[in-house]
């Protein structure tokens, strides 16, 4: 898009706003001289941190309060006090490693199988995302476009994705007969429990690995290149070019795309959900989804045995944002 | 021609030999090629085929339509299908299907309606040419809530980027151009809410929305995703940019505080704001796990709600399907088009997703 025309957009926009914002300016003077800067800073905090203290700080209290009280009300007063009743339920094993063996064999289904997934699909991204780094910042022709077109997929809801797959996967569907075609065995993508994993992985895999090479593409562009001429100069070979400049100073860059993948891939739900609904019978289900299926979904609803799990995936999160946290301050540091 | 093919075979380097390297690139970019944009050709082609085409395999690539032919047969007129047919004298021709009884088909030459002509199905074929069934499109519209779901994605999508944009940046302005105490506070409490994504929060956030009686309501879609953390931050590394002599001038010539924020450093802000702008139109636009929950009343649907319960109900009728998931990507297609260079930049300055 041309920026005369963003220009122009940003015209249209801007003049109902000035006029709105014009027209609200006498009684925010009155205040201020009422008030002062202090009175001005709370005005503009305000809506934010309303919006924030309803939606976000007031649940997270909330949250723990569910986690301690039983039944299936949704109205705290309507809730009795139980104790760590659901936590001993959720955390109750013979053997944490055999969900059968658990009180609530679903959760430990869903922690390990999102365990699984989560390992798989971090590395595959990792791999996929730099590879595709890599060759995105060599020299070929039209940079900008296998650029984009890497990113496509990102833009794509969940539920599209899902629906895309699910019908490019299913018995009689695209993929199986181009492994017709190359003498494979067609299978059953959805239907077999390993496949579907196999599926889930690379379904999120193709809709997020976008986004990762983009943020690796930025870090390697911002290698200087005067390292790799004197490299160059010095008929070092590629490997050893790649070993001893490219990977040390992108480290950085990878170790944040690690942590964000595994942040996102911990929550993992839509696309999923809408591929294969958590099937072939418990096979891909998730946290999210055993946390969306017992609060609202199932009919031996309890909001807080919901609540105790949906908290201790927060703490994984926590520990996982602070690492990230932590990572980025050090590579912009760095 | 030649142009290209230089353009095609162009190597690393200036006219050297191919090299391996020069392999793997051209085969990842290819294979990139076809995985990243095969599977929406292959949705948008196979959405514009008559059920009977989907069911077949091998599939084929474009959609054909099957040709008819207008017979009058005891003065009534009907559309009776074509075929390609083989005779048992050997001879071929084509014949109209006018009804079949098992493995055979009667069929009549449309040149002469009243002999009819017995076929085994096994030694005919559908007279067909590429043409689109226009129908999947145009039934759901019709049939389902199509254009009321598209109503309240649009509007959910509007008022919540409009929101996040006011509120975000008014947070950020306090946050970048004054100082006060608790500043930190206040950075340190947004920063925290980034550690406590939505799927953290799902039961309880409910619960506050059930107490305000915006359960099933689009506002209860829409509020709790407006206090975006990233947009915060976005927005006031960018204002922080903005010198501050500007606004120390403004002062002297008397300018209210608001007429700082939106005279001054609003319009300077204009290329975040544009980028938080995209991102949140994507963003709302792909909402799906939380108006799953909060909508429960068919007509509040959003596209995405409303497709997913679409595909789970109708599970064999994918011709539809296909066609409401084509529908549902256009908005996100044209983004791409059109702002697909702001994305990337985006999300190569910033980090945001």
């Amino acid at each position: 898009m041309s920026f005369a025309l963003a220009n122009t957009i940003g015209a249209v926009f801007a003049a109902p706003v000035r006029w709105l914002a014009a027209s609200i300016d006498a009684p925010l003077r009155l205040w201020q001289r009422l008030t002062g800067k202090g009175g001005m800073i709370a005005f503009f905090l305000m809506p934010n941190m309303i919006v924030f203290g309803t939606f976000v700080i007031i649940p997270l209290f909330i949250n723990f309060a569910y986690s301690v009280t039983g039944g299936n009300e949704l109205f705290l007063t309507d809730r009795s006090f139980v104790g760590t009743q659901h936590f001993d339920r959720l955390l109750t094993c013979d053997n944490h490693f055999d969900p059968s063996s658990c009180r609530d064999d679903l959760f430990w289904t869903a922690v390990w199988n999102t365990a699984r997934f989560v390992v798989v699909q971090v590395t595959t991204i990792a791999i996929v995302a730099m590879g595709t780094a890599l060759i995105l910042n060599s020299k070929i022709p039209a940079r900008g476009f296998w650029r984009a077109v890497f990113f496509f997929p990102v833009l794509l809801s969940p539920v599209v994705v899902g629906l895309i797959w699910r019908w490019i996967l299913q018995r009689q569907g695209l993929l199986n007969f181009v492994m017709i075609e190359m003498d494979l065995t067609p299978v059953n993508w959805l239907i077999e429990r390993d496949w579907a994993f196999v599926a889930a992985v690379g379904v999120s895999v193709w809709a997020h690995v976008g986004f990762y090479a983009l943020i690796l593409l930025a870090g390697l562009q911002a290698i200087p290149r005067d390292l790799y001429e004197a490299a160059e100069m010095d008929g070092t070979r590629p490997a050893r070019v790649f070993f001893r400049i490219t990977l040390p100073l992108l480290w950085p860059n990878l170790l944040v795309v690690i942590v964000l993948a595994l942040i996102r891939a911990v929550q993992i739900f839509d696309e999923v959900y809408v591929l294969t609904g958590g099937g072939p019978g418990t096979s891909t289900l998730y946290l999210t989804q055993y946390i969306y299926e017992i609060g609202f979904a199932s009919i031996l609803r309890n909001p807080g045995l919901a609540s105790a799990a949906s908290l201790m995936m927060g703490g994984v999160l926590i520990v996982l944002t602070l690492g990230q946290l932590g990572l980025q301050r050090w590579r912009d540091r760095a | 021609m030649s142009r290209i093919a230089t353009f095609l075979t162009r190597r690393r380097g200036d006219g050297g030999r191919w090299h391996w390297t020069d392999v793997v690139t051209w085969l990842w970019l290819g294979a990139g090629l076809i995985l990243m944009f095969g599977p929406a050709i292959w949705l948008v082609l196979s959405s514009f085929k008559t059920p009977a085409q989907l069911a077949e395999f091998p599939p084929t690539i474009l959609p054909y339509v099957s040709e008819t032919v207008a017979v009058t047969l005891n003065g009534e007129t009907r559309n009776l299908p074509l075929y390609d047919v083989i005779l048992s004298d050997g001879s071929a021709d084509q014949l109209a299907e006018l009804r079949r009884v098992g493995t055979v088909a009667q069929m009549i030459d449309p040149a002469d309606p009243e002999t009819v002509i017995k076929v085994p199905i096994t030694d005919r074929r559908p007279v067909r040419e590429v043409g689109f069934a226009w129908d999947n499109y145009l039934k759901p519209l019709e049939a389902f809530n199509f254009g009321q779901y598209l109503y309240n994605s649009v509007f959910v999508t509007v008022t919540a980027t409009i929101i996040t944009l006011i509120t975000n940046s008014m947070a950020a302005f306090a946050l970048s151009k004054y100082e006060f105490r608790g500043r930190n506070a206040v950075l340190l409490i947004i920063v925290a809410t980034l550690m406590i994504p939505l799927s953290v929060n799902l039961v309880p956030l409910y619960s506050v929305i059930s107490t305000l009686g915006l359960q099933n309501t689009l506002w209860g879609v829409i509020l709790p995703t407006v206090a975006t953390p990233t947009g915060v931050f976005l927005l006031r590394q960018y204002m922080l940019t903005i010198p501050d002599e500007l606004i120390e001038a403004a002062r002297m010539d008397k300018a209210s505080e608001w007429q700082i924020y939106y005279r001054i450093v609003l319009p300077l802000t204009a290329p975040a704001l544009a980028v938080l702008a995209i991102f949140s139109v994507v963003w709302r636009w792909n909402d799906f796990l939380w108006p799953l929950i909060v909508l429960s009343r068919k007509e509040l649907f959003t596209l995405q709600v409303g497709l997913n319960t679409f595909a789970g109900e109708l599970n064999v009728q994918w011709h539809y399907i296909l066609a409401m998931t084509v529908a549902t990507m256009i908005p996100v297609v044209i983004v791409f088009v059109f702002l697909q260079r702001f994305i990337t930049t985006g999300i190569a300055g910033t980090g945001l997703k």
